[in-house]
């Protein structure tokens, strides 16, 4: 206690700050390499679409099919730069991107990233909390009955796998129809109200609890085993804070890993989840713009979630290291 | 020197299918995945054969029926029994879910195979390519499909194959590195056999596998998603009995008919699970793991 507060941020894990410092940057390179890829990979696609995109966009605005003249088609064409060569249109592309410019929506004629920005927020939510309650169920089942030879531990296994191959969105349904047709405690049409949260994170968290669970499980039964568990419960550790304290800690690592890939599926998760609960979110955004053949939409809201998957997966790797003080950075 | 003095045994990888034929007991769950399966395959080749109705024959005098036993799932708005629109539905996304399997697996395959021989520049090419894929959450990749090239079943087959590609390929990738390492290799590369020989008879053989059970358990994900396309309503067209595509039609009636949103569901997850179980039982007979 006697120690002064510089000599205690000293002391703070933070020794070679400028390990850190280019670790931080040569990921920061690699990340916007993987997005410049995505972007140009994005790009591709959508200049693949077959048809006149002129017409597409005139025949959206006036909400039918119309005959516009020459004139209206090339004002179209000029104004999205249709016309340019491929090459101009991908360098712009890329030019506005990098100042944040996603393009203006086909269908709402307001700029993409204002439109994303508005609807974002409640899909983070509902899919952190998604993860926060998969991880809180994987574990509660591991630390419980891992490695345990009884049926309880079996019959946990077979329901992670159960878990695992349920689809979220058909969990939606029968949780909207038991609770909110059947017993009328849930509100059907979920607002963005604290309970309205509950069952689509439910849905979208136990496909994902079975996949966490089935890892870590494998590894928690394989770390049990490792000399040092015999050693703790030899100093007289009780079994559960051995569970806990020893072992846990190596289980979770692929765990850790599995949840960064699984930002992808849990967004794909939320956009049907939300469907299912009439949420609102990204979801409803994106399928109506999917349905409507809305590019910049689509594209805009598919490389800021590439954004988001290549953020977290930063995040995972600082995590290991907080986990696993042995790992070094590489 | 004359032709080698030593020959290897024309064959020391194992054919995938004596591999599992030896016999073992089965556990009960196995015979009741595969019996659901089997129901599933006979209603996509015969639907007329499983059917209590017509998929399409409307009853107006029979709308939103609930289960009963002359319409076992119930009915829909239009009185068409939901049980025969399920059973007749198993051909659309039976063959969407093999479709994008098998096409997936391709790209997967060729991707892979060659990230695992092709040397370190291919490889970190292929590598670098399979990050990029992984970035985008596997829907929004199918949904930016479906934008570009209008929802149908070919965009919902191409966008779900595609989507869940990279997954097989970095498996592949790892699994032909790994018997390329293998001693068996460095034994027959040592021994003077040509390389594409050595590639052919010993590497794919053991790198390719798994392929059996990833295939058994993709078909039940690729079902899985490509409903959940359809369930978007940007897959199969309305009147189809598409899976998902029912899911799609009984929402609008789910505070009146629940059976027309859980039944579909039902079908879809018994496919995948029963898939999954024997997906799995395959991997541990494969792996040796279970003795016969």
């Amino acid at each position: 206690m006697s120690m002064t507060l510089a000599a205690r941020i000293r002391a703070l894990p933070f020794g070679g700050a400028s390990r850190h410092v280019a670790w931080f940057l040569r990921r920061a390179i690699g990340g916007a390499a993987v997005l410049w890829a995505v972007t140009t990979f994005t790009f591709v696609v959508q200049s693949l679409m077959p048809g006149d995109r002129a017409l597409l966009i005139i025949n959206m605005a006036a909400g039918n099919i119309t005959n516009p003249s020459q004139a209206e088609i090339d004002a179209v064409n000029a104004k999205y730069g249709f016309a340019d060569p491929i090459a101009v249109q991908y360098l712009n592309y890329l030019w506005r991107l990098l100042h944040g410019d996603f393009g203006v929506s086909y269908q709402l004629h307001r700029p993409v990233i204002e439109i994303v920005g508005a609807q974002i927020l409640p899909t983070i939510v509902l899919a952190f909390s998604a993860l926060l309650t998969a991880w809180f169920i994987a574990i509660v089942m591991t630390v419980v009955l891992a490695g345990r030879a009884n049926p309880w531990a079996r019959f946990a296994s077979g329901l992670q796998i159960v878990m695992a191959t349920m689809p979220p969105y058909w969990i939606g349904t029968i949780l909207l129809v038991t609770f909110a047709v059947f017993l009328r405690i849930f509100p059907v049409e979920g607002k963005n109200s604290l309970i309205g949260l509950v069952l689509p994170t439910v849905a979208l968290a136990i496909p994902l609890a079975g996949f966490i669970g089935l890892v870590i499980q494998q590894e928690f039964v394989r770390v049990l085993e490792q000399p040092f568990v015999t050693s703790s419960r030899a100093r007289g550790m009780g079994d559960f804070g051995v569970r806990l304290r020893h072992v846990l800690r190596h289980a979770v690592l692929p765990g850790v890993t599995l949840s960064g890939w699984a930002v992808g599926s849990l967004f794909s998760g939320a956009v049907l989840v939300e469907s299912v609960f009439a949420r609102q979110g990204i979801g409803g955004i994106l399928v109506g713009a999917t349905s409507a053949r809305d590019v910049p939409l689509v594209t805009g809201i598919v490389v800021i979630s590439a954004g988001i998957y290549v953020l977290a997966n930063v995040l995972v790797d600082r995590a290991y290291l907080i986990i696993d003080p042995r790992i070094k950075l590489a | 020197m004359s032709s080698s003095a030593v020959t290897l045994p024309r064959r020391v990888s194992p054919r995938i299918w004596d591999t599992i034929a030896i016999s073992g007991r089965i556990p009960l769950r196995v015979y009741l995945a595969a019996t659901v399966i089997a129901f599933f395959l006979a209603s996509a080749i015969a639907p007329q054969l499983l059917q209590s109705h017509s998929a399409f024959k409307m009853d107006l005098r029979a709308t939103l029926q609930p289960p009963s036993f002359s319409h076992l799932f119930g009915t829909d708005q239009a009185g068409r029994d939901t049980y025969s629109r399920i059973v007749s539905g198993a051909r659309q996304s039976l063959s969407i879910g093999l479709g994008a399997t098998a096409l997936s697996m391709t790209v997967a395959l060729f991707l892979g195979v060659a990230a695992g021989l092709g040397g370190r520049l291919v490889d970190g090419a292929i590598s670098r390519f399979l990050d990029v894929l992984f970035a985008f959450p596997m829907l929004f990749l199918a949904l930016l499909f479906v934008t570009v090239f209008g929802p149908s079943v070919t965009t919902q087959i191409i966008a779900v194959g595609l989507g869940t590609a990279p997954g097989y390929a970095r498996m592949i990738r790892g699994q032909v590195l790994s018997a390329r390492g293998a001693g068996y290799v460095e034994a027959a590369v040592a021994l003077g056999h040509p390389f594409p020989k050595i590639v052919r008879r010993h590497i794919l053989p053991n790198a390719l596998h798994p392929l059996v059970v990833m295939m058994t358990l993709g078909v039940g994900q690729a079902v899985v998603w490509a409903s959940g396309l359809a369930f978007l309503g940007l897959g199969a067209a309305p009147p189809s009995p598409e899976w998902g595509a029912l899911l799609d039609a009984g929402r609008d009636y789910i505070t009146r008919a629940w059976w027309l949103e859980v039944m579909p569901g039902v079908a879809i997850v018994a496919f995948a699970l029963s898939v999954t179980v024997v997906g799995h039982h395959l991997q541990d007979r494969l792996e040796g793991r279970i003795d016969a």
